[in-house]
C-alpha cells in the first residue's frame, strides 16, 4: 500500500510540476471549474446565505477562501475527488466518511447529527439547524474534530513520501560512499543544511543532536510549500495549526536544551547594571515567546499571501473577462509562481535557519569575566 | 487575531504534531543517521587519503634530502680519501728522499772515512817506506862513520822521533 501510494504520489508530483509551467491555460480551466463547483456546492448544501445572484467578485473571493481552507474531502476538479474519513470525539469515537454529509448536508451517526458550517463540524438536529449569535458565529456545540482532512491527508502522504525517499537515499550509501539517484540532488542540500545552517549557528560541539529535527523540518516545509504550488489546491504550510505545531516544537526543543548560560542571559543578564537586569528579564521573557510566534506567523503569512496573490490575479482575468486582460495577467501569474517557487525554498530555509539560531543560543556557553 | 484563532484547527494541530514527531523519529533512524554517517565517513576517508598523500610527499622529500646528504657525504669521503692518499704519497716521497739523502750522506761519510784511513795508512806506509829508504840511504852514507851498531840504532830512532813530531 505505501509503495503504490508513493509511486502514485511521485507521478502526481511530476505531473503537477509539468502543469506548473503551463499555468495560464490550465489555471484558467481549473478556476472556472472550481467556480462552477463552488456555485453548485453552495446550492447543494442549501447554504444559509442568499444563494441567488452573486457578482463575480464574490465568487472569486469565495473560491480563494475555499482554496485556502481545509476540507473534509479531497477535491481535485469537478467530479474528481474522494471523501476522507471524519473522526469525531463526542461521547465516544465516531468515524465516518465525509460523503455522509452529501445527504442533505447533515451526517447522522448513532443518532447524533453533524453539519459542516464554514469548514467546521457542528452538532445539530435532524433538520440541520444552526443557531447564530450577534456576531454571526454559530452557537451550536462543536465536537472534538480529529478528522483526516485534506491537509491531514497531505501531511500523511508527504510523511510517507519523505520516509521512502530519504530511506531510499540512505540505502544507496550501503553499496557506495558516493550518492546515487535522488541522493545526487538531495545530498548537497543535506550537507548545506549541516554546513551552512546547523554548524555556524549551533556550533561544532552540539549540532549533531539537532540535525534530525532541522533536516526533517527543512524538507517537510519545502516539499509541502512546493505541493502548495501545484494546482491540487493544497495549502498545508499556509495553515496556522501547522505552523503553530512546528514553532511549538522549536520552542520546546529550545527550552529543553537551554543551558545555565541561556537562562542566566534571560533572567539575570550578566554585564549590565543590576537595576536594569529585571527590566531586561521582562523583555527577554517576552522575546522567549515572540521568537517562536514570529516563526509561526512568518511561514503562515508568507504561504497564505502567496496563494492569495496568485489566485487574486487569476481572478482578475475573470473580472475583466477579456482576452486582452487574460494574456498579461497569465504572464504575471507565471512570474509570481516562479517567485513563489523561490519563496517556497526561502521560507523553509528561514524557518530552519532561525530554529538553529535559537538552538544555538540555548546551548551556547559564554566566557564570563 | 480573531481570524487566526478561528482558523486554528485542533485536529490539524493534533495530526501534524503526531505525524511530524513520528516522521522525525523514523527518518532519524532510517535516513538521517545513515546518510550523515556515510557522508561523514566519506569526508573522513577523503581527508585521510589527502593526508596520506601529503605524508607520502613529505616522506619522498625527506628521502630525497637523505639521498642528497648521502651523496654529499660520499663525495666528501672520496675527497678526503684522495687527499689522504696524496698526502701519504707526498710524505712517502719525502721520506724516501730523506732516507736516500741520509744513505748517500752515510756512504759519502764512510767513503770519506775510508779514504781518510787509506790516506793515513798510505801516508804511514809512505813514511815507513821513506824511513826505510832514508835508513838505507843513511846506512850507505853512514856505513863508514857509524860502525857501531848501537850508535846507529839510537841515531835512527832519534831521527824518526823528530820526523813524527813534524
Amino acid at each position: 500500500m505505501p509503495n503504490s501510494m508513493r509511486s502514485n504520489f511521485t507521478v502526481l508530483i511530476a505531473l503537477a510540476g509539468f502543469l506548473f509551467f503551463t499555468p495560464s491555460t490550465y489555471a484558467q480551466g481549473e478556476n472556472h471549474e472550481e467556480i462552477q463547483h463552488e456555485q453548485a456546492h453552495h446550492e447543494d448544501a442549501g447554504h444559509s446565505e442568499a444563494s441567488g445572484e452573486k457578482d463575480i467578485k464574490g465568487v472569486i473571493k469565495e473560491t480563494i477562501e475555499h482554496h485556502l481552507a481545509d476540507s473534509y474531502e479531497f477535491h481535485i476538479t469537478e467530479g474528481v475527488g474522494f471523501p476522507l474519513p471524519v473522526i469525531l470525539v463526542d461521547g465516544g469515537l465516531k468515524v465516518f466518511l465525509s460523503s455522509a454529509f452529501h445527504h442533505g448536508g447533515v451526517a447522522t451517526v448513532n443518532g447524533a447529527h453533524y453539519k459542516v458550517n464554514h469548514g467546521k463540524i457542528y452538532k445539530t438536529d435532524a433538520a440541520g439547524t444552526i443557531a447564530y449569535d450577534d456576531h454571526h458565529h454559530p452557537t451550536n456545540e462543536k465536537p472534538l474534530d480529529l478528522s483526516i482532512t485534506k491537509n491531514v491527508f497531505m501531511i500523511l502522504v508527504m510523511a510517507i513520501f519523505m520516509f521512502f525517499l530519504f530511506r531510499g537515499v540512505a540505502k544507496t550509501y550501503q553499496t557506495s560512499l558516493a550518492p546515487k539517484k535522488a541522493g545526487r540532488f538531495l545530498e548537497p542540500i543535506i550537507i548545506y543544511v549541516r554546513d551552512e545552517i546547523a554548524i555556524p549557528n549551533i556550533g561544532e560541539k552540539h549540532y549533531k543532536k539537532y540535525m534530525s529535527y532541522l533536516l526533517t523540518v527543512f524538507f517537510f516545509i519545502w516539499f509541502l510549500n512546493l505541493v502548495g504550488m501545484t494546482p491540487l489546491g493544497v495549502n498545508v504550510t499556509g495553515n496556522i495549526a501547522i505552523t503553530f505545531s512546528l514553532a511549538l516544537m522549536t520552542f520546546i526543543i529550545t527550552q529543553v536544551s537551554g543551558k545555565k548560560d541561556y537562562w542566566m542571559h534571560i533572567f539575570w543578564m550578566p554585564g549590565v547594571p543590576v537595576l536594569i537586569r529585571p527590566v531586561l528579564a521582562v523583555i527577554e521573557l517576552i522575546g522567549l515567546f515572540v521568537k517562536p510566534f514570529s516563526l509561526m506567523i512568518r511561514l503562515y503569512a508568507n504561504m497564505l499571501a502567496g496563494h492569495v496573490v496568485i489566485m487574486s490575479i487569476l481572478g482578475l482575468i475573470f473580472i475583466f473577462s477579456s482576452w486582452i486582460a487574460a494574456v498579461p495577467f497569465s504572464f504575471l501569474t507565471l512570474f509570481l509562481s516562479v517567485l513563489e517557487l523561490l519563496v517556497a525554498a526561502l521560507q523553509a530555509y528561514i524557518f530552519t535557519m532561525l530554529t538553529s539560531l535559537y538552538f544555538g543560543a540555548a546551548v551556547e556557553e559564554h566566557e564570563h569575566h | 487575531m480573531d481570524k487566526l484563532i478561528n482558523d486554528f484547527s485542533v485536529g490539524l494541530f493534533f495530526w501534524q504534531s503526531l505525524v511530524f514527531i513520528l516522521l522525525i523519529v523514523l527518518l532519524r533512524k532510517f535516513a538521517w543517521k545513515p546518510i550523515l554517517d556515510a557522508v561523514n565517513e566519506r569526508e573522513e576517508s577523503i581527508e585521510g587519503a589527502l593526508k596520506a598523500a601529503e605524508q607520502a610527499r613529505e616522506e619522498m622529500k625527506s628521502l630525497q634530502a637523505n639521498n642528497e646528504a648521502v651523496l654529499k657525504e660520499a663525495r666528501e669521503e672520496r675527497e678526503r680519501i684522495l687527499k689522504e692518499a696524496r698526502d701519504m704519497k707526498n710524505k712517502m716521497i719525502a721520506e724516501a728522499k730523506d732516507a736516500a739523502a741520509a744513505e748517500a750522506d752515510k756512504t759519502i761519510a764512510s767513503a770519506k772515512a775510508a779514504i781518510e784511513a787509506e790516506k793515513t795508512a798510505a801516508i804511514a806506509a809512505l813514511k815507513n817506506h821513506a824511513a826505510a829508504l832514508s835508513i838505507d840511504v843513511a846506512e850507505k852514507i853512514l856505513g863508514q862513520e857509524l860502525s857501531a851498531e848501537n850508535k846507529q840504532t839510537a841515531m835512527i830512532g832519534k831521527i824518526i822521533e823528530d820526523m813524527k813530531f813534524n
